[in-house]
């Protein structure tokens, strides 16, 4: 019932804790050994990746329920536990976390140089509580590794960005964390809600699906509406998105792309494992709001996009049309709105953290994000032009590309659930073409940069390599979805049945 | 053969790749070497696949399935090949023009810089093409739908550092999204309704949907084939588009893949043909779209946008063929035009060539002393375009025209005619003003030559092609094009699909339109002809324009479609996201500012009693979490 674990070795908890040991190893090392701090860390993310290789293939793809389960019963009397396993909806996107977070601290090895130690603590840390959040199965868990990202999140903007570094640094925590508290709230009435059962308290997630469809409806719609602003505010769903532009502006890189590509995805995830799960009568009824919420997104975030000066602004409002469609997928409750919903979390970080990734490349050269500054980099430099232009058009969601994928499977869900959703949602391709290729147009192809500057090949390991090998992955994803999906059918099939609609006609919004 | 038709992509596949990783290295023409290689495979196997179509009696469809690609809840679509009769021909056609304009453009290209990214991306090309043609299901050929815009977007921008060619590419993309909006949410909707994608399935249960359901499918893929095949009113993209390479506008912009749309519409006949207001729909806006295209050619004077102009017209040529139910006649005017039209942009790339690059034709003239090559093959694409017997255009054209009147569609017969008459006028005024008369450029600065011989043999081939292809679909109506493609349209009924009902062949009123169509295009070549090289000065085109000095303007400015689209949908676009921007940050992002400017000040009034400011946060978490906690233990 819970889960097995195929393994037999604890490979979960390895895997997610090593990262913060690693933290606590480079804490250790002296503070003027730079390289050997770097070299560290490379290390531990290097090794956390090949163990997460080793999830991955161990991982039985055709089965349902959590695999490769670690739980203790760490509190008996309370009725804490620690308790880890994956699923379909999950080992996608942990596996995506390891590997952002490698090309991450990759990336930062010539490129950081001040406070190197407490750099990458926060980055491994950070690791580790993105990791935990997408395979904790008890709420107490999820809510220590949820919070646990957002202090190392809040010092890489704070101390390693760039411009109003503070302020944003400050917005993006009190405003998450604000979120959070709500959440946290609401993880207390559910401990004290399942505290009158005859087992005692419980967070355990296969013990509260069990009780949750029992429950109250006002008490439902209170679980609903406590944790939808937390996730809600970490997708960014309209109109919660403001903090993304700011953070992401004065983000370092590295944060951007654990930012863009991993963090954002906890929010997505968050709807799928814990507020539906807990809340499945109240969600279906309340769809109409995250639904009608991410349409808007959609649109409003790709017309904002269309006018943005900043490289990096243009991107993250783009993030938030493209995150509009992982909410519109989740919210349709069909087979298809919630695989692509996953699909295009997983695409997108792929996709933008490369692209945020591409703009580091152009930052350390040009000293700049405006894109008026830029131009005439393709003479620059072809094969980064090359491998840019062809993650833009992934995320323009030109068809090969993951992105396409996604997009049109939740525009298939859309379309079911009410027809006429998916005529303003499927306008969003053209919007996106013209935002994405009008940027390639002028930092690539017109002009030149307005300082001459040098413009050094790309850094084969830190910048090369990285965007070669999310550029093939998103091509793969692209023109094979059907492995991922496939790994995600049994678990997005479960939840499905799990809640109170009838088949194939998800979100009962037609009378 | 069935078995390997997935070489046939896979060739200029695997070019593409050889010369995207290591072309920029190599010197000399090994990039073309490449490039040809992939595509002459491919043309070889298209001809061993068109022989054993041809070949075999009671031909059934190939439907091969490769792989499966997407598979959620029912939602399942393969990538395969699907092969008859028209594939075989739609093969033919791509591969062999695209085979000739590799060899073309070695002389073409020859020392440009960005060799080998052309010699990546037109074997690319013709990869998603080929797919395109091959596809099994209608997700798959919308995906190759759009591979061959990405490398129309990527040729059209092939010089990028220039600005106009940037914008040309990015326009032709963007007006193509348009297009595949409703192409995509036309996919969707044959989803819904047939629970499938796949043409198999699809075309046999068509009969089963209601008409109204078929229409609205019907008419989101025709805005796809809008796009692609730039019809009125999404044709504003072509014309730009003849910002690339030469080679370019004649693979892609005129040959093949503008002729996707025609194709579409052809393979989904029996959707379609469920589908009368459609059909009517479509020959309404092939018509427009055909006088429109030979309206403007009638008054431009860069050679390539004429050329793209008469594309354009001509795209309207099929697409009411396909309207009024001539599906064969649109094909074959497709499989025709491919050749004359490949052959008069290469002609113009000639010419483009032998002058250093001048596309404006007020600075040509008395061309054919120096290029008599290019001069003769041009005149023979020519002839074939204004319709003169005995050359392709005259046999094809003359069929749509014919079928449409014999069908009783006499309006569609009547403009359609005009849109002829005007072809045969723009045409021979583009050959006198390059060709004939005297130079009008400066004989000291620019010293025309013939081009080398790897560009005038594809022109002599293609010359052949424009007079024999049309031999094909003789006699009309019952040739042998006819009767090849006849299982294709007739295998799913309906009345229209057979385009029977009335006498096939040589008949008194086949031969009266006959005579009528080439005087028609004979009346246009003389008037052409007395105007712009005979220069007869009642006829002097600038007395003309002063007369009809709105209709000039009109046709000069090309109706105005690019002002009124910026003015209407790309200027309130900006305004919209500079609008919403502003109200992002001041309303969405204010309001949040707002609430914790309010919290601050509450923590100024607290800072009075606390030190630190990280404390004043710390103290205001706790005492929140613990008011919290509280109240859910107690309430």
């Amino acid at each position: 019932m819970y889960g097995n674990n195929a393994l037999g070795i604890p490979i979960l908890t390895i895997v997610t804790l090593l990262p913060l040991v690693g933290a606590l190893l480079v804490a250790l090392l002296p503070k003027n050994a730079a390289n050997a701090i770097r070299w560290t860390a490379i290390a531990i993310a290097g090794i956390d990746m090949v163990l997460m290789l080793v999830v991955l293939f161990s991982y039985d793809r055709a089965g349902a329920g959590f695999q490769l389960v670690d739980r203790v019963e760490w509190a008996r009397g309370l009725g804490l536990e620690y308790y880890l396993g994956v699923d379909g909806i999950a080992v996608l996107l942990y596996f995506l976390t390891s590997l952002l977070s490698l090309v991450a601290v990759v990336y930062s090895f010539s490129f950081v140089n001040h406070r190197l130690k407490e750099y990458y603590a926060s980055l491994l840390v950070l690791e580790t509580g993105m990791l935990g959040v997408f395979v904790a199965l008890d709420l107490s868990l999820f809510y220590v590794f949820f919070e646990l990202t957002l202090i190392p999140m809040a010092l890489l903007i704070g101390v390693w960005g760039h411009g109003r570094k503070l302020y944003s640094a400050m917005k993006f925590f009190l405003y998450t964390f604000a979120g959070s508290l709500v959440m946290l709230a609401a993880i207390v009435s559910v401990y004290v809600q399942t505290s009158g059962r005859p087992g005692g308290a419980t967070l355990n997630y296969v013990d509260l699906i069990q009780q949750a469809p029992n429950w109250s409806y006002g008490f439902q719609t209170w679980m609903f509406w406590g944790f939808f602003f937390a996730f809600a505010v970490k997708m960014p769903l309209f109109p919660f998105h403001t903090w993304l532009p700011d953070a992401h502006v004065d983000a370092p890189t590295a944060g951007s792309i654990i930012l863009a590509g991993v963090l954002l995805k906890m929010g997505g995830y968050g709807f799928l494992r814990w507020l539906i799960p807990l809340s499945p009568e109240a969600s279906v009824n309340f769809a109409v709001v995250p639904l009608a919420l991410s349409v808007v997104a959609i649109l409003y975030g790709a017309y904002i996009t269309l006018v943005q000066r900043d490289l990096k602004k243009l991107i993250a409002y783009s993030s938030v049309a493209s995150m509009g469609f992982t909410v519109l997928g989740i919210f349709t409750f069909t087979q298809q709105g919630v695989q692509g919903a996953i699909l295009q979390m997983v695409s997108h970080g792929l996709i933008s953290g490369a692209l945020f990734l591409g703009v580091g490349v152009i930052y350390e050269r040009l000293h700049t994000r405006e894109i008026a500054r830029m131009g005439g980099i393709a003479n620059l430099m072809g094969v980064f032009t090359a491998l840019f232009v062809v993650l833009s058009l992934a995320n323009l969601g030109l068809p090969g590309m993951s992105a396409f994928v996604a997009e049109i499977l939740v525009t298939l869900a859309a379309f079911r659930v009410q027809w006429w959703l998916a005529v303003p949602v499927y306008a969003y391709i053209i919007v996106s073409a013209a935002y994405m290729l009008w940027m390639v147009a002028r930092v690539f192809y017109l002009g030149k940069p307005q300082e001459n500057h040098e413009m050094p090949p790309m850094k084969l390991w830190q910048e090369a390599v990285p965007l070669v090998g999310l550029a093939l992955l998103s091509v793969l994803m692209g023109v094979w979805a059907t492995p991922f999906l496939e790994t995600m059918e049994p678990a997005v099939s479960a939840l499905l049945d799990y809640l109170p609609i009838a088949p194939d006609t998800g979100t009962a919004l037609l009378p | 053969m069935e078995s390997y038709v997935w070489l046939i992509p896979l060739a200029p596949l695997l070019a593409f790749a050889v010369n995207i990783l290591f072309g920029k290295r190599w010197r000399g023409n090994a990039t073309a070497l490449v490039g040809i290689a992939g595509v002459l495979v491919s043309f070889i196997l298209s001809v061993l696949i068109f022989a054993e179509v041809l070949g075999t009696e009671e031909f059934h469809a190939w439907n091969i399935e490769l792989y499966s690609w997407i598979v959620s809840g029912d939602f399942d679509v393969g990538i395969g090949f699907y092969v008859d009769q028209l594939t075989s021909i739609m093969l033919l056609v791509v591969t062999s023009v695209s085979l000739l304009v590799h060899v073309y453009s070695i002389g073409y290209m020859h020392g440009d810089p960005g060799n080998y990214r052309f010699f990546s991306y037109l074997p690319l090309f013709t990869f998603s093409m080929l797919m395109l043609v091959l596809a099994n299901n209608f997700l798959e050929l919308y995906v190759f739908w759009e591979a061959v815009g990405l490398c129309s977007y990527l040729l059209i921008g092939f010089w990028y550092t220039k600005q106009s060619a940037s914008d040309a590419a990015m326009k032709a993309f963007i007006v193509n999204r348009v297009g595949d909006f409703g192409f995509g949410l036309g996919v969707i909707l044959l989803f819904v309704t047939f629970g499938t994608l796949a043409y198999v399935p699809v075309f046999e249960r068509a009969g089963e949907v209601s008409a109204g359901t078929l229409t609205i499918i019907t008419l989101l893929l025709f805005t796809g084939s809008m796009g692609k095949s730039a019809q009125w009113p999404l044709h504003t993209w072509l014309p730009d588009a003849m910002e690339g390479p030469t080679p370019v506008s004649a693979l892609i912009h005129a040959a093949t893949m503008v002729t996707a749309g025609v194709y579409l519409v052809a393979r989904a006949n029996p959707l379609f043909n469920e589908a009368a207001g459609t059909l009517q729909v479509i020959a309404v806006i092939g018509l427009v779209t055909a006088l429109l295209g030979a309206t403007i050619g009638l008054v431009q004077n860069d050679i390539k946008r004429v050329m793209a102009y008469s594309t354009i017209s001509q795209l309207g040529y099929m697409f009411f063929a396909l309207g009024v139910g001539a599906y064969v006649s649109a094909i074959f005017h497709l499989f025709t035009h491919a050749f004359f039209k490949a052959l008069l942009f290469l002609g113009a790339g000639s010419v483009m060539h032998g002058v250093g690059g001048e596309t404006d034709m007020r600075r040509m003239g008395g061309l054919r002393r120096y290029m008599p090559q290019t001069f003769a093959t041009l005149v023979i694409g020519s002839l074939a375009l204004a319709g003169f017997p005995p050359f392709a255009g005259f046999w094809s054209k003359d069929e749509i025209l014919g079928f449409s009147f014999i069908q009783h569609h006499y309006w569609v017969y009547g403009f359609g005619t005009l849109a002829s008459f005007l072809t045969a006028f723009y045409i021979t005024r583009l050959i006198a003003m390059t060709f004939l008369g005297e130079p009008r450029f400066d004989t000291h600065a620019v010293h025309p030559h013939e081009s080398p011989r790897t560009m005038t043999v594809p022109l002599w081939i293609l010359a052949g092609l424009s007079v024999v292809a049309g031999f094909v679909g003789i006699p009309p109506e019952a040739g042998f094009v006819h009767h090849f493609l006849e299982p294709v349209f007739a295998a799913h009924g309906g009345e229209a699909a057979g385009e029977g009902g009335h006498s096939a062949g040589f008949s008194l009123e086949v031969f009266s339109l006959m005579a009528v169509a080439t005087a028609v295009s004979i009346a246009g070549i003389l008037l052409g002809l007395a105007v712009y090289a005979r220069r007869v000065p009642a006829l002097d085109p600038q007395l003309w324009a002063g007369r009809f000095k709105f209709v000039y303007r009109m046709l000069y400015n090309k109706y105005y479609f690019d002002e009124i689209y910026n003015a209407l949908l790309v200027r309130p676009s900006r305004a919209l996201g500079n609008g919403l921007w502003r109200f992002d940050a001041r309303v969405v992002d204010g309001v949040v500012n707002g609430v914790a400017d309010s919290v601050a000040d509450t923590g100024g009034t607290l800072r009075r009693i606390q030190t630190g400011f990280v404390g004043n946060y710390a103290l205001s978490i706790a005492v929140g979490l613990i008011a919290l906690v509280g109240a859910l233990f107690f309430l």
